[in-house]
């Protein structure tokens, strides 16, 4: 299979008509046959950003977009060979499964034989080999998504854009196709952009992942690194759940209001508060007997897997903690909390804006 | 995508012409007509007043309006209930009256100024009934009473078919939940059917009035002496020629009509659909 | 029943409405083949008024079919486009151009047709021909063709699949003829359907615009109501009946398949 083209945004910006700046200018590179997953909450420029690379919008003046050496700022979406799923499918409900993927090839003037092979080929790859001859309006959800993805593929396209490709379906079936999705886009190996609000998504998907808010990239880096390393507030808050903690640095630890929290490694922080984030999952909880953090379980939610513990007094608002499930805990006992190695992370202060 | 607009904007064209070409520029025509030297001899916009001014076009305005008005209201009460017992009533027969309630939408004014005949004319199954009971031959059909049947019997399917649209869909729990807080079924009507009605009746109400203002086959039909303003333009045109006043009468008549709709669509009627 | 007299009283006005309706078109169409209607039908079935109207005004029949079919054909290709542009590109333009195009419609088609006459009256050859008669039913019944259309495309998210289809390589003639005309099937039934049975039955643009030589249905019956026996024109308005009867059903049942979408008008 092709593995598509990489494909480099040079300040590329979005005002729409009325004069909302959907996108700010905007410098980006994706590799060949990299997946990179555009992840925010809604009106963070993500989906802005995909149909600008797709050609459904056109950039303000002064930016450039190109696939490999090949400069497409102003060609049309319909010149680009980029294969999108969308997330209402957009399914042609006037034609079969087979004619809805056969369409762009039909588009393309490839003859009838080859047309049916590259169908069935597609049909096969996405396991729907059964629904050749159904309508659109006869199929699930699950179903139509697969011939959604089909049809954009089957045209060979340079890049392949999903947007929020799963968001229609119902939580089960959006868990095992995300797995499968994850499968063919490696098997492909077509540069992907995939566009999501959701971060279990992202993080299964991408190989890289990029954070939007407000119309500008807030990190840009693997899941690991906007996991465990957010360049900000808002990334450690959107991606996975946070607690963050504000201080001030003394004797190489991290002064809050239930005692003090270990900054091993780290220095020269100078005194000025600083902010620092922590994994519900990397706080282990301990008898409070000689632990040099300290708090009062406020609440405790038993979710089978696990248990979800709030403890107050440990800092100026209240801290969350995934616990085991091995043993109960009592509503108002008092706990020692101890950070696992390397589990606080010291967030940058914000650069200009909340 | 600029070839799309691009395309757009060319669809649109045809219709541009068509309509710039068959209507704009004869409207426009038309309003100058109605100011320039007519066959009176005069010229000027006092004929666009004459309407008011002049005791024959002022009296066939009253009328015209005043049987509008009647013909709307008795249209409204008449199609509001029966479109409201259809729509909240299931009974042996219901498909059958539907069809027969609806059946003249496709009636011209033309045709329905003959059933109107065949009501109400000296044929007619009054003048029949009346006869049979001794009385004098009952005919009715070429006067202001024949010209409000005939409306009537234009406007009512349309009416009654949008008012049950609009009944079907509302919410059933709605109902249920007033007379659950103990409403009758007076309360009920007044409370919750009608308010929700109220767009629909608008709507319906003023496109009944607008067709009224205009109607000229069912007029034509009966008689060519009843003084409505679409008679009278239609001999100024022909018997008078004097074509300045039919076209300031008919600017007028049109304006007046226009307004009424403009004023529903402004007031919340926002579906009106037009009919002919 | 708790409410027994509502019930009763509405279904007394509804069945009321409803003879009034039905009664004076049943009592024509027995008129059209009865022998001599003032003395009943007593006086004796028979088809010879059907056979006269035939005789007498069989052009006005064949000349309302083509006028309908030209004026269908006409609102099909300029009316389906526009529909779409409306849909798609909705701007202050498309409002306005909305507007002027819905106008003949509140507008009384006498006035419609008055001002026709005016700027086309001296073109002779055209006001002579069935096209001039065609021209004032399209102004008059675009409008619907153009809001049947529009409202069904408005309900299937046009934007998206055309852009669908823009993404697999199509440009936007292929796309209007490979998606955008498929998905607007059922308005265009509908609308096609509400045209030809507005065209056919026309008449207040119609009387106006008409020459001796280009008499319609409609202008035919108004004809025979003014000089013929009630017998020829009780008949010549089942002939009326005949035609227009299919093209309600058809619509019906348009209207029930795609339910909800539109209101009839």
């Amino acid at each position: 299979m092709t593995a598509g083209v990489s494909i480099e945004l040079r300040r590329i910006a979005k005002t729409y008509p009325g004069g909302v700046q959907a996108l700010k200018p905007t410098d980006l590179t994706v590799a060949r046959g990299e997946t990179l997953v555009f992840l925010g909450p809604s009106g963070c420029g993500k989906t802005t950003c995909l149909r600008l690379i797709a050609g459904l919008e056109m950039p303000d003046p002064g930016g450039s977009l190109r696939f490999d050496d090949e400069d497409v700022t102003r060609t049309e979406i319909e010149d680009r060979n980029v294969g999108m799923v969308f997330q209402s499918y957009a399914l042609f409900p006037n034609m079969s499964v087979a004619d809805n993927i056969g369409y762009g090839l039909k588009v393309r003037k490839v003859a009838p034989a080859e047309r049916a092979r590259r169908v069935s080929e597609m049909l096969a790859l996405c396991g729907i080999e059964a629904l050749a001859d159904r309508a659109i309006d006869q199929l699930s959800g699950g179903q139509r998504q697969r011939v959604a993805l089909a049809r954009a593929v089957a045209i060979r396209p340079r890049v392949l854009l999903l947007d929020e490709p799963l968001t229609a379906l119902d939580a089960a079936l959006r868990e095992r196709l995300r797995g499968e999705l994850d499968q063919l886009l490696r098997s492909l190996g077509i540069t992907s952009i995939y566009v999501t609000h959701d971060q279990a998504e992202a993080m299964t998907l991408g190989d890289r992942i990029v954070v939007m808010r407000q119309g500008a990239i807030a990190q840009v880096g693997a899941p690991r690194d906007i996991y465990f390393r957010p360049a900000s507030r808002f990334v450690a808050e959107f991606v996975g759940a946070a607690n963050v903690l504000t201080g001030t640095v003394q004797d190489g630890g991290l002064q809050i209001d239930g005692g003090t929290l270990p900054l091993e490694g780290m220095h020269d922080y100078g005194h000025d508060p600083l902010t620092v984030m922590l994994r519900p999952e990397s706080i282990r909880l301990t008898t409070p007997q000689g632990a040099g953090w300290r708090g009062r379980v406020d609440a405790v939610s038993f979710l089978g897997d696990r248990q979800r513990v709030i403890v107050t007094g440990a800092a100026t608002q209240p801290i969350t903690i995934e616990a085991g499930n091995d043993h109960p805990i009592a509503i108002g006992e008092l706990v020692g909390l101890e950070p696992a190695a390397g589990a606080v992370v010291v967030i940058p202060p914000e650069i200009g804006g909340p | 995508m600029r070839s799309r607009k691009l395309f757009a904007i060319t669809c649109l064209l045809p219709t541009l012409l068509v309509v710039t070409a068959f209507f704009v520029i004869p409207a426009v025509m038309l309003l100058f007509i109605g100011a320039a030297r007519g066959s009176d001899g005069e010229a000027g916009l006092w004929r666009y007043l004459a309407v008011l001014t002049t005791e024959r076009y002022r009296s066939a305005m009253i009328s015209t309006v005043l049987l509008s008005l009647g013909v709307t209201a008795t249209t409204l009460v008449i199609g509001g209930i029966s479109g409201v017992f259809l729509a909240r009533n299931r009974f042996p027969g219901r498909g059958f009256l539907v069809a027969c309630l609806t059946f003249p939408l496709a009636f011209p004014g033309v045709v329905v100024g003959f059933m109107v005949i065949m009501l109400a004319g000296r044929l007619g199954v009054f003048a029949s009934i009346s006869l049979a009971l001794g009385g004098d031959r009952l005919v009715f059909a070429y006067s202001m009473v024949g010209l409000f049947m005939g409306y009537l019997y234009f406007s009512t399917p349309r009416v009654l078919l949008t008012v049950m649209g609009v009944a079907e869909k509302l919410d059933g729990r709605l109902i249920e939940a007033a007379r659950s807080l103990g409403a009758g079924p007076w309360a009920v009507q007044r409370d919750i059917v009608l308010p929700a009605l109220a767009p629909a009746f608008v709507a319906a109400g003023s496109i009944c009035f607008a067709t009224a203002m205009g109607a000229f086959g069912t007029a034509f039909t009966l008689a060519t002496r009843i003084d409505v303003l679409p008679m009278v333009i239609y001999q100024e045109f022909t018997e008078s020629a004097n074509i300045a006043m039919a076209a300031a009468l008919s600017v007028m008549l049109g304006l007046v009509a226009w307004a009424i709709l403009a004023l529903a669509r402004l007031n919340g009627g926002s579906n009106v659909a037009a009919a002919g | 029943m708790r409410h027994r007299l509502p019930f009763l009283l509405a279904l007394s006005l509804t069945l009321l409405t409803a003879t009034f309706l039905v009664v004076p078109a049943l009592m024509s169409m027995l008129a059209g083949v009865t022998r001599v209607y003032a003395r009943g039908v007593s006086s004796g079935l028979t088809t010879e008024w059907i056979i006269e109207v035939w005789r007498l005004y069989s052009d006005t029949i064949w000349r309302s079919i083509l006028i309908a079919l030209l004026t269908l054909l006409v609102t099909l290709l300029i009316g389906v486009p526009t529909a779409y542009s409306f849909v798609v590109y909705p701007s202050r333009f498309t409002r306005i151009l909305d507007e002027i195009m819905t106008l003949p419609l509140a507008v009384p088609g006498l006035a419609v047709a008055l001002a026709m006459l005016q700027l086309y009256g001296g073109f002779m050859e055209f006001r002579r021909s069935s096209m001039f008669i065609v021209a004032g039913h399209v102004v008059f019944t675009l409008p619907f063709m153009v809001r049947a259309v529009a409202a069904t495309l408005s309900a299937v998210d046009i934007r998206t699949l055309e852009e669908g289809a823009g993404s697999l390589g199509a440009r936007p003639l292929r796309r209007f003829i490979d998606i955008v005309v498929p998905a607007a099937m059922p308005g265009i039934l509908a609308g096609a359907l509400m045209v030809v049975t507005l065209s056919i039955g026309e008449f207040n643009l119609t009387w106006m615009l008409h020459t001796p030589l280009t008499k319609t249905l409609p202008v035919g019956l108004a004809d025979s109501y003014a000089s013929m026996r009630l017998e020829i024109a009780s008949a010549y308005t089942l002939v009326f009946f005949i035609m227009i009867m299919p093209l309600l059903i058809a619509m019906q049942i348009a209207a029930r398949a795609n339910a909800g979408k539109e209101a009839t008008p």
